[in-house]
């Protein structure tokens, strides 16, 4: 009979299985068999059977390795540690097959073998290694060019959208901005020193292919100042081959555009950069000329009031190399968060109890009206001493 | 020191110019335009003309070494040794020849991995680690992913759905993942509150810390055993005590349940909305998770029958209503669906009008 009858159902049906992946792993190594078979108790006791993790890692890091271990009985689980590592993944996740085939080569050698491509922060996940073989694999990795992310309260590993590597609506320089951001924060990334987590996450543009908004606390998200650029041509083209113009254009949600059956006209200062005619007319319309970024701060899940959406801080700022402004203006927020969280208080939350107006003043940003929805409806707004006196 | 190894610390990732396809860094900032060819297969066009086609396939998040071997075979033969994963965690293969698709296409359907998750599609589901790894899993969600996928596989491969459909799992309220911002998203849940360890919490774990972890306020110090006291009528279950703490131990296979939310988005077309509680209460029901899987298909199935072209899950729902859409899908609304925490109150209706049913 079967050592997993609960798992060797999710092997069945269309779709590729974790299981049969696990089982490959577990076929050769032990370790990951024992690993197996505790998920196979789990699912028959519908619980799991990982304890709090202790504090392991790798000498000079803080961050990068997530301890765990079983909280089963030495005959049940003979292999009690196992131990998880994050390892930076390269920008907008491309590899060399070498990198990679290497990359597999070191956790072949140290770990079950099991790997997530990637973890939601974004991460390798290199999921199970046994406490002695955390240093020499981080020693080896580093050796083949590859390096720990962040866990615990630090800086984690920034993640960005493939941007202009395949791209045209690409704002920003994604890859590059991830790698310098990361290089530039590397001490942040791997010595936690934070009140909590701080998640920096990079899109090319407004459609925001990795959910910054959404996720991290601080999202840069490329966009444009001009107009949108339309080759009239290209649209008459889409209007021949029956493509409705006219709907496109009503879809518009700031009705900025008009179809007269000829042009496709716009009134710039109507956009609001929602990437729908892009996005439907990929041929005809591109993102303007003045290309920068949006920034936002906030974004979270619901742990601990509530989810927040990223809001905005900053509606424009110039983004290129070496992104001096935007380094500065990171490093102003997290040394203000530093200062003024509570233990475990994500920077949304920070700024949410002491007020934007708070904030801002701290950070040295001027208010504009890109920053809200509306107006503040209740008449509970304060006075700086400074303020009275001016004249 | 001498003759001892230099310890090396903050490499930092490998550099993106070597991990680049040699094509796309050619034409890198010159692209002029992409161009759907069929499910999966995109083409994108640079302004001198090239044209490199991404070949998009789901995969497994836990895979094994020789899985990701397989794929540095198959991006050997097809992708002249780059490939490339998508924030979905997808494979996406960079072919510049023409010529190459039908034979990657081939060794992608005989390897079992569905080639799709464009367009107006079911996109790969983002979830959590579960059971495999995380103290805090209530349910396992790469089992519960599995489980979806199988019933919902041909509407990855099909992109001719009315939106595109995002699902999310995360296996406990931390939410390691987007699940506040999906179409349609699981979130394992407790009902009983934590089980106060005091031995535990009197040698593990910073009180105050402790303290402050609870969002109601439940939990209030108890000096004289070095411990605390939970409320239990302000505790709503999150696990967030457990998180900080191992000794206020939450996990209860009886009563632990899953919820369903739906109507979610991030940033794209419009501006961005959460996830809205659908279904409070489901089985934790593995290997298969039957109920669950049923509950998500009813949901699916209602939207794409009753949505307009373009409307997302969350775009319909607003359209014609949150009254209407418990009428349509026939989930019973219940005192749970109204919110009583912090921001609450403009969640409330402030109107005469609306619907019936
Ligand atoms: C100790 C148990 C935990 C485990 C094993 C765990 C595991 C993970 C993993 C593997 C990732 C992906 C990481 C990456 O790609 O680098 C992740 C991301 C994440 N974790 Fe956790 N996590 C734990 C605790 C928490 C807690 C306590 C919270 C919140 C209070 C949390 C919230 C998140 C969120 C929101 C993400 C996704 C962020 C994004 O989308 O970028 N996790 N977690
Ligand atoms: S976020 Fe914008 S620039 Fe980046 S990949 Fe997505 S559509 Fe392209
Ligand atoms: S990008 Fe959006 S707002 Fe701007 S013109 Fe196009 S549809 Fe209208
Ligand atoms: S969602 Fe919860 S249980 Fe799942 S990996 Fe994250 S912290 Fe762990
Ligand atoms: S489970 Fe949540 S609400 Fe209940 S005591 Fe713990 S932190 Fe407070």
């Amino acid at each position: 009979m079967s050592e997993t009858p609960l798992l060797d159902e999710l092997e069945k049906g269309p779709w590729p299985s974790f299981v049969k992946e696990m089982k490959r792993m577990a076929a050769v190594k032990p370790y990951a068999k024992n690993v197996l078979l505790q998920l196979e108790r789990s699912y028959r006791d519908k619980i799991t059977h990982w304890k709090h993790g202790g504090i392991v890692g790798v000498r000079g890091y803080g961050g990068g390795v997530i301890g765990r271990y079983s909280d089963l009985p030495p005959e049940e689980m003979p292999t009690p540690e196992v131990h998880t590592l994050r390892v930076a993944q390269p920008a907008g996740w491309f590899y060399s097959t070498k990198a990679l085939r290497k990359l597999c080569d070191v956790w072949e050698k140290y770990g079950t073998g099991f790997i997530n491509l990637h973890g939601s922060t974004g991460d390798i996940i290199l999921l199970g290694a046994p406490t002695a073989n955390l240093q020499p694999c981080f020693e080896e990795l580093v050796s083949i060019g590859f390096d720990l992310g962040g866990s615990g309260s630090d800086v984690r590993s920034l993640s960005c959208c493939g941007g202009p590597a395949f791209c045209q609506w690409s704002c920003i320089d994604t890859l590059d901005m991830y790698h310098d951001l990361t290089m530039e924060f590397q001490d942040e990334i791997h010595r936690p020193r934070f009140p909590y987590k701080f998640k920096i996450k990079i899109s090319g543009c407004p459609n925001d292919c990795v959910a910054a908004l959404a996720r991290a606390d601080l999202a840069i998200i490329g966009t444009w100042k001009d107009s949108i650029k339309i080759d009239q041509e290209a649209v008459r083209e889409y209007a021949k081959q029956g493509v409705n113009i006219s709907k496109i254009a009503a879809r518009c949600p700031t009705q900025a555009l008009e179809w007269d059956g000829k042009e496709l006209k716009v009134v710039p200062e109507d956009c609001v950069r929602c990437m729908l005619c892009l996005s439907a007319l990929p041929k005809a319309i591109l993102p303007g000329d003045e290309k920068g970024a949006t920034i936002l701060l906030g974004g979270k899940a619901t742990i601990l009031q509530g989810a927040f959406l990223g809001w905005v801080i900053v509606p424009f700022i110039k983004a290129d190399k070496p992104y001096t402004e935007i380094k500065e203006l990171i490093r102003k927020i997290l040394d203000w968060w530093d200062e003024n969280a509570r233990t475990r208080e994500r920077i949304g939350e920070l700024v949410y109890r002491l007020g934007m107006r708070t904030f801002l003043k701290a950070i040295g940003l001027p208010p504009v009206p890109q920053m809200i929805y509306v107006p503040r409806a209740n008449p509970y707004y304060f006075w700086s001493p400074e303020e009275l006196e001016e004249k | 020191m001498s003759g001892e190894k230099k310890y090396i610390t903050d490499v930092g990732p490998p550099h993106y110019k070597d991990m680049v396809h040699p094509v796309l860094l050619k034409n890198y900032g010159k692209w002029r335009y992409h161009e759907y060819v069929a499910p999966g297969i995109i083409k994108h066009v640079s302004l001198n003309g090239e044209e490199v086609y991404m070949v998009r396939a789901a995969i497994p998040k836990i895979v094994s070494i020789y899985f990701v071997r397989e794929l540095c075979d198959i991006a050997d033969r097809y992708s002249d040794g780059y490939v490339k994963f998508t924030s979905r965690h997808n494979v996406e293969f960079i072919v510049t020849d023409k010529n190459k698709l039908e034979g990657l296409l081939k060794e992608l359907k005989e390897k079992g991995l569905p080639v799709g998750g464009t367009g107006r599609s079911l996109k790969a589901i983002i979830h959590t680690q579960g059971w495999v790894h995380c103290h805090t899993a209530v349910i396992d969600a790469p089992g519960l992913a599995k489980a979806l996928y199988d019933e919902l596989y041909e509407y990855f491969t099909r992109d001719d759905l009315p939106g595109k459909l995002k699902i999310a799992i995360a296996c406990c309220l931390n939410m390691c993942g987007a699940v506040h911002c999906s179409d349609l998203a699981f979130v394992g849940m407790h009902r009983k509150p934590p089980i106060v360890n005091d031995d535990i919490v009197s040698r593990l774990c910073e009180i105050p810390t402790l303290v402050a972890s609870c969002p109601t306020a439940a939990i209030r110090p108890a000096p004289e055993k070095k411990s605390v006291i939970v409320n239990e009528e302000r505790c709503m279950y999150c696990g967030n005590c457990y998180t900080v703490c191992p000794g206020m131990f939450i996990h209860n296979p009886k009563y632990d349940c899953i919820s369903m939310w739906v109507g979610g988005k991030a940033n794209a077309g419009g501006p961005p909305d959460f996830s809205r509680l659908a279904i409070p209460y489901l089985p934790n029901n593995p290997p298969r998770f039957p109920e669950a899987v049923q509950a998500a298909k009813n949901v699916i199935e209602t939207w794409i029958k009753h949505a307009k072209p373009g409307e997302r899950i969350g775009d319909w729902i607003k359209r014609i209503g949150w009254e209407r859409f418990f009428t349509l899908t026939g989930i019973p609304f219940t005192d749970k669906h109204i919110d009583d925490f912090i921001f609450s109150v403009p969640t409330f209706r402030t109107t005469t009008n609306f619907k019936w049913k």
